[in-house]
């Protein structure tokens, strides 16, 4: 039996790298997002430009689910090269759309799937001439029969068409004629619409479709960051472009066209935090974005920037490790070489945001952090969530909030004769005052150093002055606790002994996990974990529960790790929930997982 | 090692600036290095430059790496913000200083171990993307800190302390700053303050990426018979391609020269490079008879000093980024947040 399901499915689109169909793709999730219908678009790229085979993934669900679900209802089979795997992963009852214009034997496919062909190349080569425009028109044909079999609203697609080539108008019809072409051959062809279907719903609200990178650049953009320096690599780089293309449309002085940014592509990552480092020491707010493999090469620096008490801003962009892992698949597994970045002893306070709209809060507040705590601030996003479009809240402003400089001593102060020692803790948090260079002409000049000093920062290998300062930064990292943002509680509808700590981008399948679970009779409260260094509402909600589950896309249980040894709590009370194969966690995955979990504890329970 | 201020009293009749600064405002503590060290020697003639051109001390920004070389900001310019940094790595901190606050002078002080092996990369590249600053290499063809290991601008042929001769190929820094884009180009020797300071002078006044490579006698393991960045060698071996007086117009200075060709560099900003011309055909404006006439001299076995080359309107990092004029450090909220209603209009494109 085929399956029914409206506005709750997932489309697979199996593609070839470089052949211009993910603009095509977009236009699809797109489309049913204008018709009020969540959807979360992912993309699985492989390191590579053009030829190797790519895949575009888009979750359909009325409900909001926005985490992987796992599974395939549609294929849209593209790239023979995938063919076999692609059509195996099919759900029994499920379909298969492919381009009949060669014909496939009968063993490729499977009986109990549905089969729609349509011979796109056919089409293609009927109409045009050109190779760029046979390949090209041809995703958007398949846009168009897709439409039809699906039955989304065809007016929707062409105003959507419109508005993706304003400026470009000649290019609108043309478009247009590929839709219809393709959609006219499914009508023509097939019964429409085929059992899954996409129905006018009013699911989306306000809320805006945007990648993390993305917002996280808006956010340094909001966060006041002038100055970034950056190094390519995937999945950071867009994170860096975004801010560029922000900055030219809102940071460029309309008077004399001169920008009030620079951004500057370092020669390697080391380069790139020792600018970051260099503006940070100097009173600009600075960034770098990054993945894995750079945060392994800034270490050195990091750890000067900890020592030294310079504000920086990293966003890590995670994916798979180690060395070079899995370069363009998503992890979460940069937590401990960030949390303890560099040799000697280090900590850095790390940031966790589930989705753009975080993204954008965490990155405008890590600046305000960085200045307060003068010290490395990291925004772990990761691939999820940082290249794919996501559903999210839309951004949020106070123009009355102000940017947070934390304790600059000021030439006015300085020459008032208020005390300046840079390392004196004059308030009992653990953060000294620190100047500018160039602030007054005989007070407040300071040498940083990466070696030991006094209160007074002058060179110092006394082992007193040392402990001392150490303890101060201790201090300090507590007075952090209070500062970063609080976990989120979500509790059960009944009370329970189990309870899940998790973070970053695996909320939206935990959260439909908790929901399959609680259907199931398994009851759980989430604490979404936010910031490290952890606050005493997390220690006290694992105090709560008799279990934890720990759930984390890393296999090193690495939240976990830094759980146990942070807050002193008992390996046996957190229970790892360890995803790690480089695709997005599912629902599906979290839900056997703890399921299973809980049975055992269970079983074991029973004498 | 302790932190060793040197005490504050000097000659009441001592010589003062423009500013009303004495030699002794531009100091720092005492040096810790070992005595007679060339790099002592530089901090002094930096020290001179910087009183001859009545600099604020705090105006300027002092980074360095890590090594001898690298410990010498401490001890000198004691009103100005330091940074020693990680080793090698002192060219992208100042480049991120620099871009954060473009208005005071950025002073990189390095060596040939910093520079030329762990910091190559960073060297060619802060002078490549024309950073404003003067950037020094204290060479002294050793590793000093860890006791006389050779660095990569040991000459081939040149002996350790213990008497093993250097295999390797030198770095020649100087050629690779040419080569690099750098808009003022030096060599000097420490034992020469006669040229050294107005090269450092003329340098600061230079608003692009100055490079000036300053051979340093490491006295404690590279000052022996056969090594060739010994004081000995050195001075046996200089050829000096000029010497120079750098005129600011405030306060202008007179030297004789013996007969000789006298050029005067006008410099952009109205500043005069007085050059006297030592090696006839060395123009310091054309940069490939710069390099040629640095393979020539050491090919005789010597050392080619002074002014190698000088662009007289150089660009600089920030002309090529189109940075304001505002150092951005200064920017307030009203200059760089955006604000609601911009933020309003990006949540309705993505929609």
């Amino acid at each position: 039996m085929p399956i029914q399901s409206i506005n709750d499915f997932v489309v697979r689109f199996a593609n070839v790298n470089g052949s211009g169909s993910a603009s095509a793709n977009q236009l699809f999730a797109r489309s049913i997002i204008r018709m009020g219908v969540p959807v979360t678009p992912r993309n699985i790229f492989p390191s590579n430009i053009q030829g190797l085979p790519t895949w575009y993934e888009v979750r359909v669900s009325e409900a909001g689910n926005l985490g992987a679900r796992g599974g395939t209802d549609l294929l849209v089979a593209m790239n023979p090269q995938t063919w076999q795997d692609d059509v195996a992963a099919i759900e029994p009852g499920g379909y298969i759309f492919y381009d009949s214009s060669r014909s496939i034997p009968k063993s490729q496919f499977r009986d109990d799937v549905t089969i729609l062909g349509v011979p796109l190349t056919e089409i293609c080569n009927k109409r045009y001439t050109d190779p760029r425009q046979r390949q090209l028109f041809k995703n958007i044909i398949y846009v168009g029969a897709l439409a039809a079999l699906l039955d989304i609203d065809i007016k929707v697609v062409e105003q959507l068409i419109g508005e993706q080539f304003k400026g470009k108008d000649k290019l609108i019809a043309p478009n247009l004629e590929a839709l219809h072409m393709g959609r006219d051959y499914a009508v023509q062809n097939f019964e429409c619409p085929i059992g899954l279907r996409v129905c006018h719903a009013d699911n989306i609200g306000d809320r805006i479709f945007v990648e993390g990178n993305t917002a996280a650049a808006l956010g340094a953009v909001y966060g006041g960051a002038t100055v970034c320096a950056w190094y390519p690599i995937t999945p950071s780089t867009s994170l860096a472009e975004a801010f560029m293309a922000y900055c030219q449309r809102l940071r460029v002085d309309k008077e004399t066209g001169q920008n009030k940014f620079a951004i500057v592509q370092a020669e390697d990552e080391l380069a790139s935090i020792g600018m970051v480092v260099g503006a940070g020491w100097n009173g600009a707010r600075a960034f770098t974005a990054t993945s894995g493999p750079g945060i392994s090469l800034m270490q050195e620096f990091l750890g000067l920037a900890y020592f030294a008490e310079i504000p920086a801003v990293v966003f890590d962009v995670q994916r798979g490790g180690p060395s070079t892992g899995i370069p363009t698949r998503t992890q979460q597994s940069d937590i401990l070489s960030c949390a303890y970045a560099s040799h000697g002893d280090t900590k850095h306070v790390l940031l966790f945001p589930e989705d753009p709209y975080e993204a954008f809060e965490f990155g405008a507040q890590a600046f305000d952090l960085a200045d307060r705590l003068q010290t490395p601030i990291f925004v772990m996003l990761d691939l999820d969530i940082g290249s794919n479009h996501r559903l999210c809240a839309p951004f949020t402003w106070d123009d009355n909030r102000r940017l947070d400089r934390g304790k600059v001593m000021t030439a006015a102060e300085l020459e008032a004769g208020k005390e300046f020692g840079r390392y004196l803790d004059v308030d009992g948090d653990g953060i000294p005052y620190r100047t500018y260079p160039g602030t007054h002409p005989r007070r407040g000049a300071y040498f940083t150093r990466g070696t030991t000093k006094d209160r007074y920062a002058r060179y110092s290998e006394e082992g007193a002055d040392y402990v001392d300062n150490m303890e101060r930064l201790a201090k300090k990292f507590e007075t952090a606790k209070s500062l970063v943002p609080g976990p989120v509680l979500k509790s059960a509808s009944r009370k329970t002994d189990l309870g899940v700590i998790y973070f970053g981008s695996t909320a939206p399948a935990m959260h439909e996990a908790a929901d399959m679970l609680a259907a199931k009779g398994v009851h759980l409260d989430l604490l979404r974990v936010r910031g490290f260094p952890f606050s005493s509402e997390v220690t006290d909600f694992i105090a709560e529960h008799e279990r934890v589950f720990v759930v984390e896309q890393n296999k090193d249980a690495q939240l976990r790790t830094l759980l146990m040894v942070e807050c002193g709590i008992d390996p046996a009370q957190l229970m790892p929930i360890l995803h790690y194969d480089g695709n997005p966690i599912t629902a599906r995955f979290v839900t056997k997982a703890i399921g299973d979990a809980v049975n055992q504890i269970q079983e074991r329970a029973i004498p | 090692m302790t932190y060793l201020p040197k005490p504050k009293f000097h000659h009441p009749d001592i010589e003062t600036n423009e500013l009303g600064f004495t030699h002794r405002d531009y100091e720092g503590p005492i040096s810790t290095l070992c005595a007679g060290c060339g790099h002592d020697s530089i901090s002094g003639a930096i020290i001179r430059a910087c009183f001859e051109l009545s600099i604020e001390p705090h105006r300027v920004a002092k980074l360095s790496g890590i090594g001898c070389s690298s410990k010498t900001p401490t001890y000198f310019l004691g009103q100005s913000h330091g940074f020693n940094t990680v080793h090698g790595r002192m060219p992208s901190v100042l480049t991120g200083a620099n871009m954060a606050n473009r208005d005071l002078l950025y002073l990189g002080v390095s060596g040939d171990g910093d520079s030329a092996s762990i910091g190559f990369g960073q060297f060619a590249h802060a002078i490549r993307r024309g950073v404003n600053m003067v950037y020094i290499v204290e060479n002294n063809g050793v590793y000093g800190l860890t006791k006389g290991q050779f660095s990569a601008t040991s000459d081939k042929g040149s002996k350790s302390k213990k008497g093993v001769a250097n295999r390797d190929t030198p770095i020649d820094l100087v050629a690779m700053a040419l080569q690099l884009g750098a808009t003022f180009v030096a060599r000097s020797f420490s034992g020469d303050k006669g040229q050294l300071v107005p090269l450092i002078k003329a340098a600061i006044e230079h608003k692009g990426a100055a490079f000036i490579d300053c051979i340093s006698p490491c006295v404690a393991f590279n000052n022996h018979e056969g090594s060739t960045k010994s004081f000995d060698y050195v001075r046996a071996h200089n050829a000096a391609l000029n010497s120079l007086d750098f005129i600011t117009g405030r306060a202008p200075i007179t030297a004789d020269y013996a007969p000789g060709s006298v050029e005067d560099v006008k410099l952009h900003d109205g500043t005069t490079i007085k050059l006297h011309k030592l090696a006839e055909d060395h123009d310091v404006r054309d940069k490939g008879a710069a390099i040629s006439a640095l393979h020539r001299i050491q090919a005789r076995g010597e050392i080619a000093t002074g002014l190698v080359y000088l662009d007289s309107d150089p660009d600089d990092l920030h002309a090529n980024l189109n940075t304001i004029a505002r150092p951005l450090n200064t920017l307030n909220d009203a200059d760089i947040v955006p604000g609601v209603a911009a933020l309003a209009k990006i949540n309705a494109a993505l929609r």
